[in-house]
Formats: structure tokens, C-alpha cells, sequence
């Protein structure tokens, strides 16, 4: 147990990932390293083509990378497993399961007993508050309620890291700000490990404790930055704002580089 | 957050319709209700109407007019007005007819479900039969005809091949395409929530394949009534089939349309319970609710 507190939850050594695409090969990623803590909420920013996708799709174990290693709990990932929780910017819930099933498939699929599923399932129903939606199937939801049953999901099903690729994308303003205090609330009560992609520069200092920031032609990590502010943070607060501008300079001089 | 909650929960309200609305008794007028089948009905009776001015009082029309059709009709099924060969032979000649639609659609279903599924999932099997079904699919039930009266000789055994045949293909394409179409995303979500491949056959493929395979079952069954006449031309004595040819050469016109208005009947009839099992079935999905 010692051990584990001090080992990273995640850790990248020197991970790149290329791809064939029509006979030419795109370096997706180039040499990223990173150290994810336990607990800690870890954006990742950059403008598309920048390997963030590709970065949390290594970790989910969807991908392998060409070089380098991705490691959780020092053990390289070998596919996707249950303890990587991934929300997806579409949902990706099965249609033909109501909130309660899509929520018990996890649990059901890795045969826990099933009154311990229906527990699990009721709990964590509860926990993103759609009790009065139980039985709805997803076509007949929201978006920001399918976005809590994808997120529900994944956490009923033990996930100590979650993966979220840009899950607020697709929400109109409201339903995004709810949603981020929403996920800050459970992640505050469940002490768990979130990696999150978003293009946001608000959305990332708003949520992160640590934001790594990504830029394309190869997609890499190009620095980090560590967000001091303490919770719950206010958008309109001017050191939330100098964060944000220096945030989007950082961005904006990679874009510059690349251009001169 | 329970507040923000209750906001949610409200616009969402409305997206309920199934689960919410059809309780509370809030009815359209009668007016209103009566307006879709008031509308499909001018169209019959104004082709009805056209029949009859054509054709009644006409001693040499070939047509025999509406009421003349409606009295053989009658006398098809209860008798009591002709008293020939025809009468009281309806019941004979549709659970005939029923027994191969359903009979040649279910082994039709049988051969072409697990055979779909396995085109749709497994590329080898796919290079192996797709080809040749694609070239046997154009050719059309009619040509199979003389075909299959050598192979299975005169009789029934013939006219449920033929239906089979016809119900087959829409069956298997639909199957096919509802396994290949299954959204990519839903593999890596069973995937990541410990689902492993195997397992997910039966957890995501055949689920999310169910619509399609559906759709497949339903028209598989209207072409099987499309193709009864064609199935029923091989020599058997009963079926709707077997009396319109009949009466076509005893040049009993009346009875040839009698058959013809049982089968779009019957086979109406047939498609709607196939759509209400599919709205049970598939509330889940919004191609059916």
C-alpha cells in the first residue's frame, strides 16, 4: 500500500503513436511523458491534430503505441479494462438498454451477483440524480443526461481513472456549466483521478488541478501548468482570467512557431 | 445540484412522449381522430366508384363490375348464392395459402438470420457467399419456376420453396447490414466497461442489430405474400394462388378478383401485427416508438 501512494496512477514513458493514412504515416504523437497522480484532475488542451485524443485513447488501451510505454500502477496497459472508465463526446450508451441497464452493464458484464448490480445501479443513479429518468431509454434523454448515465457508468463500474474526450463538447453553454460542477462535486466526493481532453481554455483552468498543454505537426506535449487557484473557482475573478491569457498564449506562440 | 436537476428534468419532459403523456387523457377531438382514416378511404372509394360506372350495365364487359365481385365474394366464403365449386372454399384456400407464407417465411428466416450474421461478422464466410448471392439475388422468384417444379416436382413442397425464396434475400441483406452497421463506439464502450469479445456478440452486436433485422423480417414477410400467386402456379389444388390461376381459365374473373383482394388483405393484416410486435419489441429505438 506504501508503495502504491507513492507510485503514479498513470504514467507515459517517451509514448509515440504513428498512423498509415492513404500511404502516408502522420505522427499522431511524438515521445510523450507524463505522471498522472492519484486524485488528481488532469487536463489536457491543444488545438486539433495535437495527439490529445490519441494520448487518452492510448491510455483506455483502444490504441498501442508505436514506441514508448503507458503504464498504470507501473503496469503497462494491455487494452481496454474496466479500471479506465471512458466518456465519450457522443455517449456512446447503448440504445437499447434503459438508464438502469446501461448503467448495470459493467457491473453485470464483469458477473458481479445481480443484487449487488441492482445496489450499485440504484446508488449510483442516485449519485447523478436521474431517479425519475430510471426506466427512460437513451433516445428519449437529454444530452447532458446521457452524458450523466455515460459518466454514471463508468463509475459504477469501479473505474479509479476516468478518460473524458471532450464529454461537454456537444452541450449547449447551461447544461456544460452544470455538468462541469456536477463532475468537480463528484470527483470532490469520490476521490478519484480524471484525465480529461477538452479545446477550452475556460473549461480546463476552471476544472484542473494540472493542465497540460498539447500542439500539433507532431502532436506532443509542449509544457504543463499547475492551476494554484483554490475551489470553487470563479470564472470572472482576475486571477482566473491572467491564467486564462497566459494559457492562450502559450497556445497561440505554438501556432506562431509553427507558422515562422 | 438538485435544483439544476429539477431544470434539466423539466425541458427533458417533453422528450418523454412514451413514458409520460400516454397516461394523462388528453384526446384529440373525434374530428381530428377520424381524419387519417377518413383520408385513406376517399382514394378506394373513388376507384371503387370508377369501377362501377365503367363497368355495371355492360352485358360484354370482361371487368365484372364491384357488386358482382362483393356477391362471389360473399359466396366464396359463407355460399348460399352460387352454389358451385367456389363456394364456401375461401377458408380452405386462405389457411392454405397462410400456412405457405408463414411456413416458407419461417424457414427462410431459419436459413437466412444465423446466415446473415455470420456474412455480416466473419470477413472470410463474407468473401466466401457474397458474391454468388449477389448474382443469384436479381433473379427473380418467377424465373425459379420451372426450376424448382424439376427439383421439387409438382405441389406444395415446390410452392414453399418459392416463397422462401422471395421472403429470403430481404431477410438476409437486412441482417447483413444491421451487424456491419453497428456503431464502432459501442465496441470500445463494452470493451472498456469489461465486456470482452466474445461476450459482446450477444451484448452489442445482436441488440443493436435487432432494428434492421427487424425491418428484414417485415418486408421477408410481405414478399412472401408477393410471391404466393407465383408460388401457387406449381400444381397445387388449394390457396388464393391456386384459385386465381384456376378461375383465370374458366375465365371466372369475379373470383380471380376475390383472390387478389384476400391477399392484399390477409397480407395487411399480417404486416400490422408484424409492426405492433416491432413497437413492443423496440421501444428502445426511435425508428419504432
Amino acid at each position: 500500500m506504501l508503495k502504491q501512494a507513492a507510485d503514479p496512477i498513470l504514467e507515459l514513458r517517451g509514448v509515440s503513436k504513428q498512423f498509415e493514412l492513404q500511404g502516408r504515416r502522420i505522427d499522431a504523437l511524438h515521445d510523450a511523458h507524463l505522471r498522472v497522480r492519484k486524485g488528481e484532475f488532469v487536463c489536457l488542451i491543444g488545438a486539433s491534430g495535437c495527439g490529445k485524443s490519441t494520448l487518452l485513447r492510448i491510455v483506455a488501451g483502444f490504441e498501442t503505441p508505436t514506441r514508448g510505454q503507458a503504464l498504470m500502477w507501473t503496469m503497462p496497459i494491455a487494452g481496454p479494462g474496466p479500471e479506465r472508465g471512458m466518456v465519450f463526446q457522443d455517449y456512446a450508451l447503448f440504445p437499447w438498454l434503459t438508464v438502469r441497464g446501461n448503467i448495470g452493464f459493467g457491473p453485470a458484464a464483469r458477473g458481479r451477483p445481480a443484487a449487488e448490480v441492482k445496489d450499485t445501479v440504484e446508488r449510483f443513479i442516485a449519485l447523478v440524480g436521474l431517479q425519475r429518468f430510471a426506466e427512460a431509454y437513451p433516445h428519449q434523454l437529454s444530452g447532458g443526461m446521457k452524458q450523466r448515465v455515460a459518466i454514471a457508468r463508468v463509475l459504477a463500474n469501479d473505474a479509479e481513472l476516468v478518460l473524458m474526450d471532450e464529454p461537454f463538447g456537444a452541450l449547449d453553454a447551461m447544461t456544460r456549466e452544470r455538468l462541469q460542477d456536477e463532475l468537480l462535486d463528484i470527483w470532490q466526493r469520490t476521490g478519484l483521478t480524471v484525465l480529461f481532453v477538452t479545446h477550452s481554455i475556460e473549461e480546463a483552468v476552471f476544472l484542473a488541478d494540472r493542465i497540460v498543454v498539447m500542439s500539433p505537426g507532431p502532436g506532443r506535449i509542449e509544457s504543463e501548468v499547475i492551476v494554484p487557484l483554490p475551489r470553487p473557482r470563479s470564472v470572472v475573478a482576475p486571477e482566473f482570467n491572467e491564467l486564462r491569457r497566459e494559457l492562450a498564449q502559450r497556445l497561440h506562440s505554438h501556432h506562431a512557431r509553427k507558422a515562422a | 445540484m438538485t435544483a439544476s436537476l429539477d431544470a434539466a428534468s423539466s425541458d427533458t419532459l417533453s422528450a418523454l412522449p412514451a413514458a409520460e403523456s400516454e397516461a394523462a387523457p388528453v384526446r384529440p377531438s373525434l374530428l381530428l381522430r377520424a381524419r387519417e382514416p377518413l383520408l385513406a378511404l376517399i382514394f378506394p372509394a373513388l376507384v371503387l366508384l370508377f369501377w362501377h360506372l365503367a363497368t355495371a350495365g355492360r352485358p360484354f364487359s370482361l371487368i365484372p363490375p364491384p357488386l358482382d365481385v362483393a356477391r362471389a365474394l360473399y359466396d366464396l366464403a359463407f355460399g348460399g348464392i352460387n352454389d358451385d365449386a367456389y363456394s364456401r372454399t375461401l377458408l380452405i384456400h386462405l389457411s392454405a395459402s397462410l400456412s405457405r407464407v408463414y411456413g416458407g417465411f419461417a424457414i427462410a428466416a431459419a436459413v437466412a438470420l444465423p446466415l446473415g450474421l455470420l456474412i455480416g461478422r466473419i470477413a472470410p464466410v463474407r468473401q466466401l457467399l457474397d458474391p454468388t448471392l449477389q448474382v443469384l439475388r436479381p433473379i427473380p422468384v418467377t424465373a425459379w419456376l420451372p426450376l424448382s417444379m424439376i427439383i421439387f416436382g409438382l405441389g406444395p413442397r415446390s410452392a414453399f420453396f418459392l416463397v422462401c425464396l422471395g421472403a429470403f434475400y430481404p431477410i438476409l441483406i437486412n441482417t447483413i447490414f444491421g451487424v456491419r452497421s453497428v456503431d464502432p463506439r459501442l465496441f470500445e464502450a463494452a470493451s472498456m466497461l469489461g465486456c470482452q469479445s466474445a461476450a459482446q456478440f450477444y451484448k452489442v452486436v445482436l441488440p443493436a442489430s435487432l432494428p434492421a433485422i427487424f425491418t428484414g423480417l417485415r418486408l421477408g414477410l410481405g414478399f412472401a405474400w408477393v410471391v404466393i400467386v407465383v408460388g401457387e402456379m406449381t400444381g397445387v389444388p388449394t390457396g388464393l394462388g391456386a384459385i386465381i390461376m384456376e378461375a383465370r381459365a374458366l375465365s371466372r374473373t369475379e373470383i380471380v378478383i376475390c383472390g387478389m383482394a384476400v391477399i392484399g388483405i390477409a397480407g395487411f393484416i399480417s404486416d400490422r401485427l408484424v409492426l405492433l410486435l416491432g413497437h413492443r419489441l423496440l421501444r428502445w429505438s426511435p425508428n419504432f416508438a
